[in-house]
């Protein structure tokens, strides 16, 4: 891939091994502010791992990471900081409400303002169960509670793993509104996704692993 | 690299009254510990006899054999939840320093487990026929105690996350490093009991609970982000 000078996250030769199964093997990228990634292969191929890897949760044994030109390991929580995770898990709890689960989850980093919980998620469709505990929504609605809380962290880059599992047509439609307004602001996003999807009004950089 | 809008005070505060909320709303979480402890204390007089010297004799041993039990009981729900819903990750990549917010939910899992226990001592003090000028006594020997066993569990429970089912592990890790404060929290009662001064064993108590309260988020926060691994 073409270096660009305005590379905000960098991978130089990640090399991870998980048990005796080399996972990544050398790999190295760059992204660009504004740019969105696919990560694609089949599944055991390690896209998970490269988002953990990416976020922190897994030390790769060789290679490093570069945010806006400095080396992540440095300043973990400052990275930390910039970046919004979802992950396998939707993070939420059953005896909260959507509202509450935000509440916590975003007060950590930000002041709420009044109206922005509610706003973003009718965005994401769900604004009518905002006030139910999120024990009696669907999985589908419980994913975009999680996207709610990913659009809300106010971070640069976002690593969504599987974010569109679970999700309607319409939600994927949301999501990837929502996306597409993430990087058109300048954010990166990096997401996986095993199978094809046709996302509207994003186009991403395809990332095989193998 | 950005910084965040959230204070560490806040950060804290949020951290420590989700837990506590969450705790009200399964109410059998919270009175499972306390109701365990005094279950436990009440129920030696039945079996032995109610002869007071008896009962007065084994009260220490018996309170804090109980408190450190119930206590062990309630070190599975600290972080195990937390782990399986993907919170854990989240407070991890939250930004704040995740000693502190450990710290937090281990106060909030202090004030909903040991906390109790404090509160249920004159009970049990009454049950196993304990001098009424010795309970002061008793429930600040138990403040710090528990304390103590909440945050040495705290890490206990940060590195038996990794297993699937850690109980059994977790209490084989946490109960050799618990016996100081079964000892001296056991000498304290005993001390008062009988009339003399405590206040050595409920110094030494304190200082436990000030290294625990120090080093134990720290060595938790590591233990998570290894178990995250």
């Amino acid at each position: 891939m073409p270096e660009t000078p305005a590379a905000l996250l960098e991978a130089e030769n990640l090399q991870l091994w998980r048990g005796t199964r080399h996972v990544l093997r050398g790999l190295s990228f760059h992204v660009a502010a504004g740019e969105s990634i696919h990560v694609r292969g089949p599944n055991g191929a390690g896209k998970t791992s490269l988002l953990r890897t990416l976020a922190g949760f897994l030390w790769p044994e060789e290679g490093r990471l570069l945010w806006n030109g400095a080396d992540v390991s440095q300043d973990r929580d400052g990275f930390a900081a910039d970046l919004a995770y979802l992950g396998h898990e939707n993070a939420l709890k059953a005896d909260f409400t959507p509202l509450e689960n935000l509440r916590y989850a975003t007060g950590l980093r930000h002041p709420p303002t009044a109206g922005t919980f509610e706003s973003v998620l009718a965005r994401l469709g769900i604004g009518a169960q905002q006030d139910l505990p999120a024990r009696v929504l669907s999985a589908g609605q419980r994913r975009r509670v999680a996207l709610a809380r990913v659009v809300l962290a106010r971070a640069r880059l976002w690593l969504l793993d599987e974010p569109f599992t679970n999700l309607d047509v319409l939600g994927v439609e949301a999501l990837s509104g929502v996306i597409a307004q993430h990087v058109a602001a300048g954010g990166i996003a990096i997401l996986t996704a095993h199978a094809d999807l046709e996302l509207p009004g994003i186009s991403p950089r395809r990332l095989e692993l193998t | 690299m950005s910084t965040l809008g959230t204070g560490l005070g806040r950060a804290a505060w949020l951290v420590f009254e989700r837990d506590v909320r969450l705790a009200f709303r399964r109410w059998e979480q919270v009175t499972h510990p306390v109701v365990f402890f005094v279950m436990i204390a009440t129920l030696f007089p039945l079996a032995l006899s109610p002869e007071t010297s008896l009962l007065r004799d084994i009260a220490p041993g018996v309170v804090w054999v109980a408190a450190l039990l119930s206590s062990l009981l309630a070190l599975e729900t600290l972080l195990r939840a937390d782990l399986e819903d993907g919170t854990l990750e989240q407070l991890t990549l939250s930004g704040q320093p995740l000693g502190w917010l450990l710290f937090a939910k281990t106060l909030a899992h202090w004030v909903l487990s040991g906390l109790p226990l404090v509160l249920a001592a004159p009970l049990v003090a009454t049950a196993l026929a304990a001098p009424g000028d010795a309970v002061g006594v008793l429930m600040l020997a138990l403040f710090l105690g528990t304390g103590v066993l909440s945050f040495i569990g705290a890490v206990g429970a940060a590195l038996t996350l990794g297993t699937r089912r850690g109980s059994v592990l977790l209490s084989l890790l946490v109960l050799p490093l618990a016996m100081p404060v079964l000892i001296f929290g056991a000498r304290a009662t005993d001390l008062a009991m009988r009339g003399e001064p405590a206040g050595g064993a409920l110094m030494l108590l304190g200082a436990m609970l000030a290294l625990s309260v120090t080093l134990a988020p720290i060595a938790a926060s590591t233990a998570v982000r290894i178990s995250l691994e």
